[in-house]
């Protein structure tokens, strides 16, 4: 089927002043992707996986601009987790803000020094994983991002990480449009948890590539930043070997236009892959999760929980899909998305999907639109319990199935922490 | 302690009324009971008492220790004292047992000026009173209600009670759905919290809840009014011939 002209016409507009570096096997994987690019053109909101969120801010050739925002009424989220920092202003490495790159289990270098050397684990990486995740859904976005991206990190865990490591996106541009390609290697049995926080810029295009070996574990969480006018399109393409973990976690608070794209493939056995998503809008917000996890291999088990509260006008848009492939058997694959919404005018879109080409599985999923539950929000309040703080419970309680899926206590109690806070900020 | 006069409340939805003219003193100390067939009011009157939302005050008042309940929301209703021991208690996905009673007695003991019970403090108090209910540790943990057998409900709403200590407890069929062993465990519950500043209400159908709390005054309500009021005897008397008699009687 021909690709309509205005996508080239668009793609050209994008990237026409974007640098493009041709060296070494980083500049091989960015002509492929290039070649990929132009072979799909950029997305528009007549695309499958684009109806309910137009990609018109994201594609624009210039960022919208987006001021930057400073919460002093709380500290930057995680700050209370002892981390190693790494952390980029308007998409730049800064040396200053950021530690020793060293860390005991741990290997972390630039992408933009690696891409130069001859041999790098990354090669076996650096789009090769958003490759596989080109098939049979066509991102766009992220063909644009490995062609494109300006640095990211490489981080190979060999070991187990001796405490998380965590990549800081600050702000301060009003028109800053930032392209990062990170990709994170587990070797067999290493463990690490990254963290991820802040807008990064007026519009950021980033894709995290995860490569999990034999038995390793990858735990993700991040927050998006409070930036109220920030936009992002962000993609996490994971592939899993067997009895590999990979749990992801994404609080998402304000930003006008969000689009978190993950696409997961658990390629060996007894696999785990959990992604989880809690959403909180105000007014013009516009929140898409777009999920794609294959079952390729025997009894490996997914799961997607992804929770949006909403309201004065905010859209939260979820498309979940689990594909069993032909003798993915005993797989469990569960999917919930919800939404809770807190006036008349906001709005829920959600596209569940299950492909199964196994007889002897375990898939489920559910999707449910509702208002705060008036018969609990009575018996809170009968108890003593103030209108608005009585909410408050509510809604976490509602968040809470996200937030159980991170592991590590004090980093949930950061989460929960953000929200509550939150969610007295917006008071109903 | 509680002083309803000529209440008149009808659905919002609807035009219907349901309770028509109520009276009730309950002084402090005592405890009431009111019986009455399906449909005459009974879960109503506890309802708007707590201030639930769909009911329509169209006339009469009523007071707590002076205040005028009508006029407070839920929550302070509450903190002035009043306590509704649910019928059917609400389950809560999501927020533990242990975070809704600690958030209700910070809650209530803000209102009222108190600093917050500490963590330690609270915790061995809610221990304390949890064991007497049979109220195990597993059940703290748990969201609330969630999973919870029937007798397991009512329990909790005993332990809240303990807990909040408020002046004025309402109890609305707290015996429907109870066996035996909980139906004493329960009471006994209740038999603990009685003292001279504190008066309770009790709701029910039958006798049986009686035997375990002893009431000073017995309420027969029938089509929104309290129709005869004795003491003890007249639930006895209720178990024995029914409540036909005593309503012909009435009209």
């Amino acid at each position: 089927m021909p690709v309509p002209e205005v996508k080239f016409d668009a793609l050209a507009a994008r990237i026409a002043g974007l640098e493009f570096a041709r060296s070494g096997w980083l500049g091989a994987a960015r002509v492929d992707a290039l070649a990929r690019l132009g072979a799909m053109g950029l997305p528009t909101k007549r695309d499958e996986y684009w109806r309910y969120t137009d990609p018109a801010d994201l594609i624009a050739a210039q960022a919208p601009r987006a001021a930057s925002f400073d919460a002093e009424d709380e500290p930057p989220v995680f700050d209370g987790i002892d981390r190693l920092r790494i952390v980029f202003v308007d998409g730049v490495f800064d040396p200053a803000l950021s530690d020793d790159l060293s860390l005991a289990g741990v290997e972390i270098e630039h992408l933009s020094q690696a891409g130069q050397t001859d041999i790098h684990w990354a090669r076996e990486v650096y789009g090769v994983l958003e490759t596989r995740g080109q098939t049979p859904v066509q991102r766009p976005l992220a063909a644009l991002n490995t062609a494109f991206a300006s640095d990211g990190v490489l981080i190979r865990a060999t070991g187990r990480a001796a405490r998380p490591v965590a990549l800081i996106y600050l702000h301060r541009s009003e028109t800053s449009d930032v392209i990062l390609h990170h990709c994170v290697k587990i070797e067999s049995g290493a463990e690490l948890t990254l963290l991820e926080s802040g807008p990064a810029a007026a519009r950021f295009t980033k894709v995290m590539e995860v490569d999990v070996a034999a038995g390793g574990r990858f735990h993700h969480i991040r927050a998006q930043g409070r930036d109220h006018e920030r936009r992002a399109a962000t993609h996490l393409f994971a592939r899993l070997g067997p009895e590999s973990l990979l749990k992801s976690f994404t609080l998402t608070a304000n930003g006008v236009l969000t689009r978190n794209d993950v696409v997961i493939e658990l390629l060996g056995d007894d696999g785990v892959a959990h992604i989880a998503g809690a959403a909180v809008g105000d007014g013009t917000f516009h929140h898409d999760d777009t999920v794609f996890i294959t079952h390729a291999g025997l009894r490996c088990e997914s799961r997607q929980v992804f929770k949006k509260v909403l309201k004065n006008g905010a859209v939260g848009v979820f498309q979940g899909k689990i594909l069993v492939k032909p003798g993915a058997q005993k797989t469990d694959g569960y999917q919930i998305s919800q939404s809770l919404l807190l006036d008349g005018d906001s709005q829920f879109l959600a596209k569940p999907e299950l492909e199964i080409y196994a007889d002897d599985v375990k898939c489920s999923h559910g999707s449910t639109s509702g208002a705060i539950d008036e018969v609990a929000l009575f018996y809170l309040r009968s108890r003593g319990v103030p209108d608005a703080a009585a909410k408050s419970l509510l809604v976490l309680a509602f968040l809470a199935e996200t937030i159980a899926e991170i592991d590590d206590e004090s980093i949930a109690a950061d989460i929960r922490l953000r929200l509550q806070n939150w969610l007295e900020r917006h008071e109903h | 302690m509680l002083e309803i006069s000529d209440l008149h409340v009808k659905l919002e939805a609807e035009d219907k009324p349901i309770l028509k003219g109520v009276n009730l003193t309950v002084r402090a100390g005592t405890v009431h009971a009111i019986m009455g067939p399906n449909g005459s009011g009974k879960s109503t009157l506890s309802y708007v008492l707590a201030g639930r939302d769909g009911y329509e005050v169209t006339g009469g008042t009523a007071m707590l220790a002076g205040q005028d309940l009508l006029a407070m929301e839920p929550e302070e209703r509450a903190s002035a004292g009043l306590f509704l021991a649910f019928q059917y208690p609400v389950e809560i996905p999501g927020v533990g047992n242990m975070t809704f009673l600690r958030t209700a007695v910070n809650a209530q003991r803000k209102a009222r000026g108190e600093a917050d019970l500490s963590a330690g403090d609270f915790l061995k108090l809610v221990r304390e009173k949890a064991r007497t209910l049979k109220i195990d540790a597993d059940m703290l943990k748990r969201p609330v209600n969630v999973g919870f057998s029937g007798g397991e409900k009512k329990r909790n709403e005993i332990l809240q009670m303990a807990m909040l200590e408020p002046k004025m407890c309402i109890l609305d069929e707290t015996d429907s759905g109870l066996d035996v062993d909980a139906m004493k465990l329960v009471s006994d519950g209740v038999n603990a919290l009685r003292d001279a500043g504190r008066a309770f209400l009790v709701i029910t159908h039958y006798q049986r809840l009686l035997d375990h709390i002893h009431p000073d005054v017995v309420h027969i309500m029938a089509d929104g009014r309290i129709v005869k009021t004795g003491g003890p005897e007249l639930a006895l008397e209720v178990e024995k011939n029914g409540y036909a008699d005593i309503l012909a009687e009435a009209v």
